[in-house]
């Protein structure tokens, strides 16, 4: 198990590197820098800017530079904020978009689940087409439209709460639903997917013929049973709730990293750029280690070598 | 002795009388056990024997009260255990009885385990829920259970999953959890059919052994002849959801008084047949068992069918030998077969 | 004495019809009531998608000063008019030629994404399966990197990137969002196919095939594509709702189609500063979004159950 970790993480270095050349090479194979795009600026002002951060070098000289801060944990100045650091802006950004990222995951867990399970027991009467309405509505309604409606009914109509910020609990509530609200839906189908899976396998019957009582079977059989397919899933979503949530940022006006990815790629802030999709795709690749390794601990059939 | 009446009979451990169970489909309801009595006793072992469809596992499942419903549903009859009537138990009554007085021993026993549980806690499942043990009590007999259906190093198996048994050690698994709580029917469900040939004989005496040991009743389903002539006290053949013969098993195999019965023992292969003779087979197929007709259901393939056949339906009545019933216009005394 | 299943047992003739996997299916198809609501709610938006601008009411580009000068300058709501029955935007635009225009970019792009993911993931994938070993490995590893993206901000990378070249502004950006949709979604449809291929290509007929001599590629097209095809429509329709969500969040960034053409998301994206004033700006290109993903997976699951009832509740 230790060595199959170890593996994999060492086949997120040369991932990440490509990742990294391929986003560097995709911001400067476009003519244009960051300052380019300052109308205000006159053109020797824009050449000493360059020359500043070294945006005047022949780019590999540029990448390999990049890379050595990397290695030192330093993500350089950014472009945009003249007196910030990378390092700063994602360390502010950063918690805040996990926060978002884990009460939205645990959100769409706390929902998803039961939901899935309640819809599969009660198959095919009422608790299944209510569940499978409610997932099907969410799965339809993508986040920022939900975050629309969120903000039309409880903002706009009600004002029980706000629908810009970031501080304190009352600003947190409507972007986690609306971020939550699409992972709820596709994990409610899945666990109940698999449940009505689980349902039909032989061994339920086995557990029925010994008399056992449907709590015991429902949980010790099927749940169980369903669950761990589910899991496989956890781990994208996980990945997608931290990495995804700009847009509900974006629209909750909330200072989080994945605005700044967006505002720093419309800005052309390579600085911020580069660093925030390397953190990005290592998050992910982390995640859905975790995921696996966890997989792995509860399917006593699989064995990782 | 005849199959309707309801006394109960004190030395039967099971009495089934006019069970019917029925699917409904998307083509129709399709009578899977129609009107099937047969009886038990206690410590016997009977076989039921049939091909594919002709309701034998739908009549095992019925008698625990497994069928899945829906689709399926028992409408009809009684099933006497013990004295007991089943079908009129309330669930949890019900409950309460299986894995305690009666267990059951499926056919797949790789499907049949949950494989995300060590087989230490599934043999013990029932021992705790129904004998009330708990603990090291429950573990020191899910061990000697182990050790009984001939597991090796019983005590060090106690933590192994499924998946790291073979088939033949995980139908012994299933063989133990099914007498786990001792009880005084097994219902046996094409036991060794999953298996390899050279492992079946092994399960088989198994069976056997312990079901004379402990004095265990089993209704055992099997398609295969062979294996009930080596297991049963007294076979009943089924065809489309009907009893069409029933005697003890010298009898069965030495006389049998219906051409199904025949058919079926004809068509096993033997050593000394002439090599290169093409196989015996029964012509045709079962008929669909959506409205069965007032007619013999055998008929259709049968060589010596005759008009009578096609009018009416035979009853099970007494031929030669003791307790031997047929459901055969030909073969009844004045009928066109002796 | 009868010989078949022709038996006829009472009334009920004993004989069922053969069919085949795709009248089968159909017929699976057909009483899936979600399924058929997702497939009448499809065509209903092809055909507005197709049809929609030519018959519309307004051209979408067209701004109707007359009648914002009638309403005070200020856009015109839902059924306030006739003549713009889902209303105007602050430009006066008429809301319904801008929905039916934003139908037919979002249906151009979910199909045109679906065709460029076919062209570059069915081959990959073939080929990876097919001849497995370092081949696979190579094609893997590259699927790695792509996914080790997380989709969406490579998808804003490429168009942001390209915005401002010749590439981003043909066709309003339209081909630009094809592309940049495109290069990140081939990838389940190249697994799909590697997983169907690597699984067939150890069957015996296709054992006994390669042993008679039959050349590889007619087993390819003869035997492996026409296994793999049922999965790949279920992945392709179920991928439909993600590009259309792809394509309205990169216009809701501004990222996207390029004005004068409208998409929803840049509808929405223009609306939502005034939600609480002009709320069906933002709602009703909300509502079709809604409408195309519903009904696109609702298509797509029954599909699936439809084509190998046997998957069902699996990916």
């Amino acid at each position: 198990m230790v060595s199959y970790i170890v593996r994999r993480i060492l086949w997120l270095i040369p991932v990440l590197f490509v990742v990294s050349i391929i986003t560097f090479g995709l911001m400067h194979s476009v003519p244009g820098g960051p300052f380019d795009r300052e109308k205000a600026l006159r053109g020797s002002v824009i050449e000493r800017l360059n020359e500043k951060y070294g945006l005047d070098k022949p780019i590999p000289e540029q990448y390999v530079n990049w890379v050595g801060g990397l290695i030192r944990l330093d993500l350089g100045p950014s472009y945009r904020y003249a007196n910030r650091t990378v390092n700063d802006m994602i360390g502010e950004g950063l918690p805040r978009t996990i926060q978002l990222g884990l009460m939205a995951f645990a959100l769409a867990i706390l929902l998803g689940i039961p939901l899935g399970i309640i819809a599969a027991l009660g198959h095919n009467r009422w608790p299944d087409y209510l569940a499978t309405a409610i997932s099907l509505v969410g799965i339809a309604t993508p986040s920022f439209v939900l975050a629309i409606l969120l903000v039309l009914v409880f903002s706009a109509g009600l004002d029980w709460f706000p629908n810009r910020g970031w501080k304190g609990p009352a600003t947190w509530v409507l972007p986690t639903i609306a971020l939550a609200g699409y992972q709820v839906a596709v994990i409610a189908r899945y666990t109940r997917a698999s449940m009505l899976e689980v349902t039909r396998r032989d061994y339920i019957r086995t557990a029925q013929s010994k008399g056992l009582p449907d709590r015991a079977v429902i949980l010790r059989h099927m749940i169980r049973n369903a669950l761990i397919p589910v899991v496989t899933v956890l781990g994208p979503i996980l990945a997608f709730l931290i990495t995804g949530s700009f847009i509900i940022e974006y629209f909750f006006g909330i200072p989080g990293a994945g605005r700044l990815f967006v505002q720093s790629i419309q800005g052309r802030d390579y600085a911020v750029i580069m660093a925030a999709t390397v953190l990005y795709a290592a998050a992910i690749a982390i995640m859905n280690l975790v995921v696996d390794v966890l997989y792995g601990y509860i399917d006593p059939r699989i064995r990782y070598t | 002795m005849t199959t309707s009446g309801p006394a109960h009979n004190a030395d039967k451990l099971l009495e089934v009388r006019g069970l019917k169970t029925q699917f409904s489909t998307a083509d129709g309801v399709i009578q899977a056990v129609d009107d099937v009595s047969f009886d038990v006793g206690y410590g016997e072992t009977l076989g039921l024997v049939g091909e594919s469809g002709c309701g034998k596992s739908v009549s095992a499942l019925s008698i625990a009260r497994l069928v899945p419903d829906p689709p399926g549903k028992i409408v009809a009859g009684e099933i006497l255990f013990d004295g007991i009537d089943l079908l009129k138990l309330s669930d949890e009554a019900m409950r309460k009885l299986r894995g305690k007085e009666i267990g059951f021993i499926f056919q797949d026993p790789l499907t049949s385990l949950n494989p995300t549980l060590t087989i230490g806690y599934q043999i013990g499942e029932a021992i705790r829920e129904h004998m009330g043990l708990s603990g090291k009590a429950a573990r020191d007999r899910v061990v000697e259970l182990l050790a009984k259906v001939g597991i090796p190093r019983p005590a060090d198996r106690l933590k192994d999953y499924p998946h790291q048994f073979s088939g033949g050690m995980r139908q012994r698994v299933m063989i133990a959890i099914a007498l786990s709580c001792d009880p005084k029917l097994i219902l046996a469900d094409e036991p060794t059919t999953a298996l390899d040939v050279t492992i079946q004989a092994q399960i088989l005496e198994l069976i056997q052994k312990l079901s004379h040991e402990f004095g265990t009743a089993v209704l055992l389903i099997t398609h295969d002849l062979g294996i009930a002539a080596g297991m049963c006290d007294r076979v009943n053949v089924m065809y489309a959801g009907r009893i069409v013969e029933t005697a003890s098993v010298d009898t069965m195999f030495e006389n049998p008084r219906m051409p199904y019965a025949w058919g079926l023992l004809d068509s096993l292969p033997r050593i000394d047949d002439i090599r290169g003779a093409k196989l015996r087979t029964i012509e045709g197929m079962p008929p669909l068992l959506i409205s069965p007709p007032d007619a013999c259901r055998f008929g259709p393939r049968c060589r010596f069918v005759r008009d009578i056949c096609r009018e009416d339906e035979p009853e099970l009545t007494a031929r030669e030998g003791e307790d031997h019933l047929a459901r055969c216009w030909a073969t009844e005394p004045g009928g066109w077969i002796s | 004495m009868a010989t078949q299943s022709q038996v006829i047992v009472g009334p009920t003739v004993a004989r069922r019809r053969s069919e085949g996997l795709w009248w089968d299916a159909w017929g699976r198809l057909r009483r899936n009531r979600l399924a058929v609501i997702g497939l009448g709610l499809v065509i209903l938006l092809l055909l507005a998608a197709i049809f929609g601008p030519t018959l519309a009411p307004w051209k979408y580009y067209i701004q109707d000063d007359a009648a914002l000068a009638a309403n005070n300058f200020l856009p015109l709501p839902p059924f306030k008019s006739m003549s713009h029955v889902l209303g105007t935007d602050p430009n006066g635009r008429d809301v319904l030629s801008m929905l039916l225009d934003g139908a037919q970019i979002s249906m151009t792009v979910a199909f045109v994404v679906q065709l460029v993911v076919i062209v570059i993931g069915v081959p990959i994938g073939a080929a990876a399966g097919w001849f497995g070993g370092r081949t696979d490995n190579i094609l893997m590893r590259l699927t790695d990197v792509i996914y080790a993206f997380p989709d969406l901000l490579f998808i804003i990378l490429l168009s942001v990137s390209l915005y401002d070249t010749w590439f981003g502004h043909a066709l309003n950006g339209v081909l630009l969002v094809f592309v940049a949709i495109g290069l990140t979604s081939w990838v389940t449809v190249a697994r799909l196919v590697r997983g169907q291929f690597l699984s067939l290509k150890e069957t015996e007929f296709v054992e006994a095939a390669r042993a008679i001599g039959v050349p590889p590629a007619r087993i390819i097209i003869r035997h492996l594509i026409p296994n793999s095809i049922s999965p790949v429509i279920v992945a392709i329709t179920l991928g439909i709702p993600a590009a259309v969500l792809a394509e309205a969040t990169l216009a809701f960034i501004g990222v996207g189609v390029q004005p004068p053409r409208t998409s929803w998301g840049s509808m929405i994206s223009l609306g939502y500063d005034q939600i609480r004033i002009y709320p069906w700006l933002t709602l009703l290109p909300g509502l079709l979004i809604a409408t195309a993903l519903m009904s696109f997976t609702f298509l797509g699951d029954g599909l699936r159950d439809a084509l190998d009832p046997k998957l069902r509740g699996k990916q």
